[in-house]
């Protein structure tokens, strides 16, 4: 096997802080992995700018090549092109689904801006489709909270950026 | 050129954090949990453009700044956001009214600042566009509760209006660094904002049931360096801890 694609496997091993259930690469952050001047390069993207989240992802993944005996690789944060949850893996919102945590639905870019009514999303906990928006802001920036009208259980969704 | 981009890039990023800053205040204190979490999500978002704004400025400053050295050590005067960002959040009506109406600005703003000839702040921008889009909605439809619901409401919200109004024309006002930063195709046209801006008000505020103050004498000068006796306090409470350990490290 290819040393990237070897990478590629160990980073699938390192779990998102926030939500422990997704791996990086599950979560789509994860844009390259190369070998530059000697050291293994691995860029990521922040899912929001003030995601808190972002230093202990990066001291993770270092930990992690550490431990598969890679001393020297280097992390570099990339901004552009912008995250999306399009990047999100099938896998990944199967994931999220089975945890509790609805995943986001459609394209990111069909989002309503600027006051456009509220997306219904499907309860990841009955499946129902008559849930309501609570709150656009939810326990973490990337998280928007619901309630189901079947099964009158709160959740979080995953939105749509 | 370099001087007006350096200058440029501080007010963008001055803006995310003292706004940031601000709206870090209510954390603990919103009418009710979502709302307290909403805005304390906002706060992080903000924060976190700044962050990503004053590390350019700090790269075009050279090698002895950095974001915190920014941030944390530099007085009033060398600030550069715009005033209403600065002032008091006053009830949750006022902080939603200044929240809508730079929401709205910053909306138009980053927008455009999607096609900016500089890299960095393009990059920014295709990050923040996403955040700033959430901003907007919520509090568009926060200023609409509160304008059609009770009477108290509608009441509190027209006062904080009408109070906040003055401060709104610093935003569309170009001076010397918006020009130069239009002409080079690295900032945004401030006039075509404007009237974006005014159709986009007109829409929500008919919505909400208030009427939009008809003044039209504007404070100004928070861009460039001159501030209200509010920044004073702002910078006391954000930047006191770094000032008593200059080199402290984590």
């Amino acid at each position: 096997m290819k040393q990237e694609e070897q990478i590629w496997q160990w980073l699938e091993e390192v779990s998102d802080p926030e939500i422990p259930v997704l791996t990086v690469v599950d979560l789509g952050v994860i844009r390259a992995v190369e070998y530059l001047d000697e050291h293994w390069r691995i860029s990521i993207t922040p899912t929001y700018s003030g995601c808190p989240a972002m230093n202990e992802i990066e001291a993770n993944i270092l930990e992690k090549l550490k431990e598969e005996g890679i001393e020297d690789a280097q992390v570099k944060m990339v901004l552009s092109p912008a995250w999306t949850t399009d990047w999100m893996t099938e896998k990944g919102k199967q994931k999220l689904q089975d945890y509790g945590i609805a995943p986001p639905e459609g394209s990111s870019a069909d989002k309503s801006v600027l006051f456009g009514e509220a997306k219904k999303v499907t309860c990841p906990h009955c499946k129902s489709r008559d849930t309501e928006l609570i709150s656009q802001f939810g326990s973490t920036a990337c998280k928007s909270l619901y309630k189901c009208h079947d099964c009158k259980e709160p959740f979080d969704y995953f939105k749509c950026l | 050129m370099n001087k007006e981009l350096q200058e440029y890039t501080l007010r963008l990023g001055d803006n995310a954090l003292i706004l940031g800053q601000r709206l870090a205040e209510w954390c603990g204190h919103g009418p009710v949990l979502e709302q307290d979490i909403a805005l304390s999500n906002i706060a992080l978002d903000h924060l976190g453009q700044a962050r990503m704004l004053l590390n350019y400025a700090a790269e075009q400053k050279g090698e002895e700044f950095t974001e915190d050295k920014i941030a944390f050590f530099r007085d009033i005067f060398e600030y550069h956001n715009l005033l209403i960002l600065e002032l008091e959040n006053g009830d949750w009506g006022k902080t939603i009214c200044r929240q809508f109406l730079f929401d709205t600005f910053n909306y138009f703003l980053y927008t455009d600042l999607l096609q900016s000839k500089d890299e960095t702040i393009r990059s920014v921008a295709q990050k923040a566009i996403k955040e700033i889009s959430y901003h907007a909605q919520w509090s568009a439809e926060w200023l609409i509760r509160l304008g059609d619901g009770t009477d108290e409401s509608h009441e509190r919200v027209q006062s904080s209006l009408n109070d906040l109004w003055e401060w709104s024309g610093e935003m569309f006002t170009p001076d010397a660094v918006d020009e130069a930063m239009l002409e080079a195709g690295i900032g945004a046209d401030l006039n075509a904002i404007k009237e974006r801006w005014h159709q986009k008000v007109d829409q929500i505020l008919d919505l909400a049931k208030l009427d939009k103050p008809a003044g039209e004498w504007m404070q100004s000068g928070g861009k460039q360096g001159d501030h209200t006796e509010y920044l004073g306090f702002v910078l006391a409470e954000m930047q006191h801890i770094p000032r008593m350990h200059p080199e402290a490290k984590w």
